[in-house]
């Protein structure tokens, strides 16, 4: 790592991950002085591209770009700092064995089987999400209020939530307190009558968690998801992976101000006179600075960087508590050559290809997840990268980048021989969508949530830092007394996607955090 | 018959909430008349003598969630009631250990330490806050719960009286309580618990009569529902009606014939009349009708609206939503005669943990697999039991030497994927459960006189309640409070005018609680302009 310029800043941001760089950016803008210490050497955290099999290149983590608001992309003026979009308002494409296969985008469902009652139940279906999670998006703009408190603003912010809720109407407002806690499983069946579109919209609404269908809080996450964008979700593949929606981000803190260092691991949260007072680098180096902000997840933060012998018992139980586990991994294909996908025609195969043929479905998968097998038939949301941005893979060949659930983070057997069984289950599962393709596969890798936890230091490997369920959501995320980005140590805040609204490369929790420093500061 | 009276109210169905119902209208002076379609009342709380000499808790089993202020407002002592709190209970393991229970809470303290010190430490934090999660729900079981969506003085004062109650718990029990409300069990006793077994032990209850596994969201919610009720003061403590669980409905009936009510047993209501939006009595299947401006019905929301009132006289959008209510069928259960006293090596001799309820299960997982089953449409190869021999208590129930078991089995679906319930399944279905328990009780099998099995089928089709789901609706969160039964409608009042719900499909639920009936019977007079 190269020397920090000074010895003290007004801001230390430990962690350089997509949420980190947002933090960093807003606070500079403010005119602070701001380092951003990132462990790996790159910034992006689990927003990155890298290199898994030679010449191939692949978006590690997330690999899709769908959660951030426009508002706040345009805001960091992305586009300036060299962010290129390869796709843009990609299809997502539920598939089927027999190749009729169920298109949706924007406009709403297309697909050979869409019964005239589903067609007209979707459209409803739509509208009720894009009212809901207009009514939502707000709340993910801020911080969640605090319960009990005798402020203002937590008041302001409680009757706003009412008001918005209220201004629903009668009718969704009711719908809306009724399916909040349900599972999504029921919710599907009493609408439609496609297994294929149930099992598509079941996807959306289990994929990051530790949820089946049948799990009631899958509502939860599915208008989660939706709320982020306010209900418009637009699907887009950077051009160069994720990881260069990384650069750009990191670009744009540069440019406000930002300093940020690359390879230099904070070791410890410095404590003095009971407040933050800077940080310690595994190098030994020392950075005062009366903020420190923790773009890692809270269990490394509180229990790795910090310590349990600053923190009160009962907020270390919660912390200890905190689920965190993963039970999603990542797939990457290295190919010679792209199998026929039968059915698909070219404009489909570039966007986001689910395997989920029906709900049930999903909940098979899960049930292995629970007892720490791997699913023996997975869902995956599978995407092929190279179509769209050839810069990824050598010229005729292709990359695949899967998600895939079940993967538990602890597996029975052992994931050391777990690993080529269930990488060949993943395969197999996507080879009967495209026959022939394991001829095609030159090279592969698995990411557990093992590996996840290792690669991007995300302790238990979840994507959203902690599992995304109503008792860890909004008010008690990440636990109580840890939220607002403020954290029982003055002058430590937390940044990442532990925090409200949780994780996805949305950038909300960033900005929100950037907001509360500087709100406690003034 | 020819005789047709005209009422003041008619309540369809003899169950405990309808039953209770009927003791306040008949108690603030109305002319009430009750019909049930068996011969007999009680619902699903009944004693029955199916095999000779014996007496069957056929359906519900115990007893603690009965309200106090109910017991003592229609002095249900004083007609007979008496309820006896068991002491203790035990669950056996696998590996033939066994985590013994006890209302004596230092012996109880002792038996989890054997365990798990850590654990005996921890129960006591699990305790505490338990009971606080108790005193905050028990002033809303015997209230109206608002409608959120309304501007009506009642209703925005209902909902100041709850975000009052709420906010008076102070900050961090807030929080505590919105997380409780909505976890899994298993979540919530990771955050207790480290044994295996203490840990499956409590999560029992957060299955029983509901289709989620331990796993689910929600469940905590569930197994809190078990715990809040009381006996004598003693919360969280259950017992068993002297004379079986018919004990209790005969008490209310009696009370009720003593404030001056009518009940008519073998009168099968098919239809709730409607004319001009007005409810104005019931048809009986033979024809008969018999006219009141009130009807209340006991019977479940389903069967109520889909079944007994005829579908123009109900908006389009409520009859969707009643479809949409979730009632499902996930229990079983076994009535037993024994020859004599069976015996459990794994309990200690002479121990009060044989007099309470039985348990076998080891781990989270084994119950989370047992709904894994009722997922895939079959009921669990290793299935959670609760079983009791309440003839060690009460000795009314069998003749001298001999007992009767009560084997209540989660999961148990009502529809089976490979088809319908037949005899030669139920059978099948039946000797899982046996073999399960005479795995601990090598004398077991030896001392069965007669078994009787119901599956949710029969459930159904005996006591009315759709799908054999003993609340009457699922307690998902999606369906309680101002969602229970359908939201805009959780009220107790039906969308026809004069009608009225007041059984287990409204708040605050199911189990014999006897709430969702007083509860409609004050929405009642308060409507009828009576004193409540």
């Amino acid at each position: 790592m190269t020397t920090p310029a000074r010895a003290r800043y007004d801001a230390v941001i430990v962690g350089g991950g997509h949420n980190g760089l947002v933090c960093a950016t807003y606070l500079a803008r403010a005119g602070r002085s701001v380092l951003v210490l990132e462990a790996a050497d790159r910034v992006g955290g689990a927003a990155v591209t890298r290199e898994f099999a030679p010449g191939f290149q692949v978006s590690a983590g997330a690999h899709l770009l769908h959660l951030m608001p426009p508002a706040l992309l345009n805001d960091l003026d992305l586009g300036a700092h060299g962010l290129k979009f390869a796709a843009h308002n990609l299809p997502t494409v539920a598939l089927s064995a027999d190749g009729q296969h169920l298109s949706m985008q924007a406009g709403g469902g297309s697909g050979a089987r869409l019964s005239a009652a589903d067609a007209r139940a979707y459209t409803e279906w739509r509208r009720l999400m894009r009212q809901i999670s207009g009514a939502l998006h707000p709340l993910l703009n801020g911080a969640p209020p605090r319960l009990g408190t005798d402020a203002w603003s937590d008041r302001k912010s409680l009757m706003r939530l009412g008001w918005r809720i209220r201004r629903l109407g009668r009718r969704d407002m009711r719908e809306l307190l009724r399916i909040g806690l349900m599972n999504v499983h029921d919710l599907l069946e009493d609408r439609f009558e496609s297994p294929q579109l149930k099992g598509a919209l079941a996807l959306d609404a289990v994929l990051g968690t530790n949820y089946g269908p049948r799990s009631p809080g899958s509502v939860l996450s599915l208008l989660y998801r939706l709320a982020a964008t306010g209900g418009t979700e637009v699907l887009s593949q950077p051009q160069g992976g994720l990881g260069a929606l990384s650069a750009a981000l990191g670009r744009a803190a540069t440019a406000a101000g930002a300093e940020i260092h690359t390879a230099a691991p904070v070791e410890r949260i410095l404590v003095k006179d009971d407040r933050a007072s800077g940080v310690a680098l595994a190098s030994g180096q020392q950075v005062l600075a009366p903020v420190v902000v923790s773009n890692a997840d809270p269990k490394t933060t509180f229990l790795g960087l910090l310590g349990a012998e600053f923190l009160d018992a009962g907020f270390v139980r919660r912390i200890t508590h905190l689920r965190t586990r993963g039970f999603t991994g990542k797939v990457h294909l290295a190919l010679d050559r792209l199998p026929k996908f039968p059915g698909l025609d070219p404009e489909s195969l570039r966007g986001r290809l689910l395997v989920a043929p029906d709900a049930d479905y999903i909940e098979r998968a899960y049930n292995h997840a629970k007892y720490n097998e791997y699913s023996a038939v997975p869902m995956l949301e599978v995407t092929v990268p190279s179509l769209s941005d050839p810069s990824l893979a050598p010229a005729g060949s292709h990359v695949v980048s899967i998600v895939v659930q079940y993967a538990p983070y602890e597996l029975n057997e052992g994931w050391a021989t777990g690993r080529q069984r269930f990488t060949d289950i993943v395969i197999d599962t996507l080879g009967a969508y495209a026959p022939g393709l394991r001829e095609c596969v030159r090279a592969s890798e698995l990411l557990t949530p093992a590996d996840i936890e290792r690669e991007f230091r995300i302790h238990g490997g979840h994507w959203h830092h902690a599992e995304i369920a109503f008792d860890q959501f909004f008010m008690v995320r990440p636990v109580p007394g840890a939220t607002q980005y403020e954290t029982p140590l003055p002058g430590l805040f937390l940044c990442g996607a532990g925090c409200h609204p949780g994780g996805g490369v949305m950038g909300l929790a960033g900005r929100n955090a950037a907001r509360q420093v500087m709100n406690r500061a003034a | 018959m020819g005789v047709t009276n005209r009422y003041d109210a008619i309540i369809v169905g003899a169950g405990h909430n309808g039953l209770v119902n009927a003791c306040y209208l008949a108690r603030a002076g109305l002319k009430v008349l009750v019909l049930e379609r068996n011969p007999f009342v009680g619902g699903a709380a009944v004693s029955r003598s199916l095999y000779d000499g014996f007496t069957y808790s056929n359906c519900s089993y115990v007893c603690s969630l009965l309200r106090t202020e109910i017991i003592r407002a229609l002095a249900l002592p004083q007609h007979g009631l008496q309820i006896i709190p068991y002491e203790g209970g035990c669950t056996m393991m696998r590996d033939g250990g066994h985590l013994a229970v006890y209302d004596n809470h230092d012996a109880l303290r002792r038996e989890i330490a054997r365990h798990s010190p850590h654990d005996a430490e921890a129960y006591e934090r699990y305790v505490r806050d338990m009971l606080r999660h108790c005193r905050f729900i028990k002033p809303l079981l015997l209230r109206e719960p608002p409608d959120p969506t309304s501007f009506r003085p009642r209703d925005i004062h209902e909902l100041m009286f709850l975000g009052k109650h709420f906010h008076n718990l102070g900050e961090a029990r807030m929080y505590d309580t919105l997380r409780f409300w909505t976890m899994s069990c298993a979540d919530m006793l990771e955050e207790y618990f480290e044994s295996e077994i203490v840990k499956a032990h409590m999560a029992g209850s957060s299955i029983i009569g509901t289709a989620l596994g331990p796993r689910s969201a929600g469940t905590a919610y569930v197994l809190l529902h078990h715990y809040m009720g009381s006996i004598d003061g003693a919360v969280g403590a259950w017992g068993f009606a002297r004379g079986g669980m018919g004990a209790i409905t005969q008490a209310l009936a009696s009370s009720f014939k003593a404030s001056g009510g009518e009940v008519r047993v073998s009168a099968p209501v098919e239809q709730i009349r409607v004319r001009g939006g007005r409810a104005t009595g019931v048809v009986l299947d033979d024809g008969e009708e018999i006219s009141a401006p009130v009807v209340v019905s006991n019977m479940d929301v389903k069967r109520t609206f889909l079944k007994t009132v005829a579908a123009e006289h109900l908006p389009a959008e409520f009859i969707d939503q009643v479809r949409k209510f979730k009632i499902r069928g996930s229990s079983g259960k076994l009535n037993i005669a024994l020859d004599g006293l069976p015996s459990f090596p794994a309990i200690p001799q002479g121990s009060p943990a044989m007099r309470g309820d039985l348990h076998i299960t080891d781990t989270i997982e084994m119950l989370e697999r047992g709904y894994d089953d009722w997922k895939e449409g079959r009921w669990s190869r290793a299935p959670y039991v609760d079983m009791l021999i309440p003839t060690q208590i009460d000795p009314t129930m069998t003749p001298d030497g001999k007992h009767y078991m009560s084997v209540f089995v989660q999961y148990c679906p009502y529809q089976l994927a490979d088809g319908d319930w037949t005899d030669a399944k139920r059978q099948a279905f039946g000797k899982t459960v046996i073999d399960a328990i005479g795995a601990h009780s090598p004398d077991f099998k030896d001392l069965i006189l007669h078994a009787e099995i119901r599956t949710p089928k029969d459930i159904e089709n005996e006591v009315g309640l759709t799908e054999g789901n003993i609340f009457q609706g699922e307690l998902t969160f999606d369906q309680l409070l101002f969602n229970r039964p359908v939201p805009g409608y959780a009220q107790y009042r039906a969308p026809v005018r004069g009608m009225y719900m007041c059984g287990s499909s409204t708040h605050p639920g199911g189990g014999v609680m006897g709430a969702p009936g007083a509860n409609s019977a004050a929405a009642i007079l308060r409507d009828l302009g009576r004193k409540v």
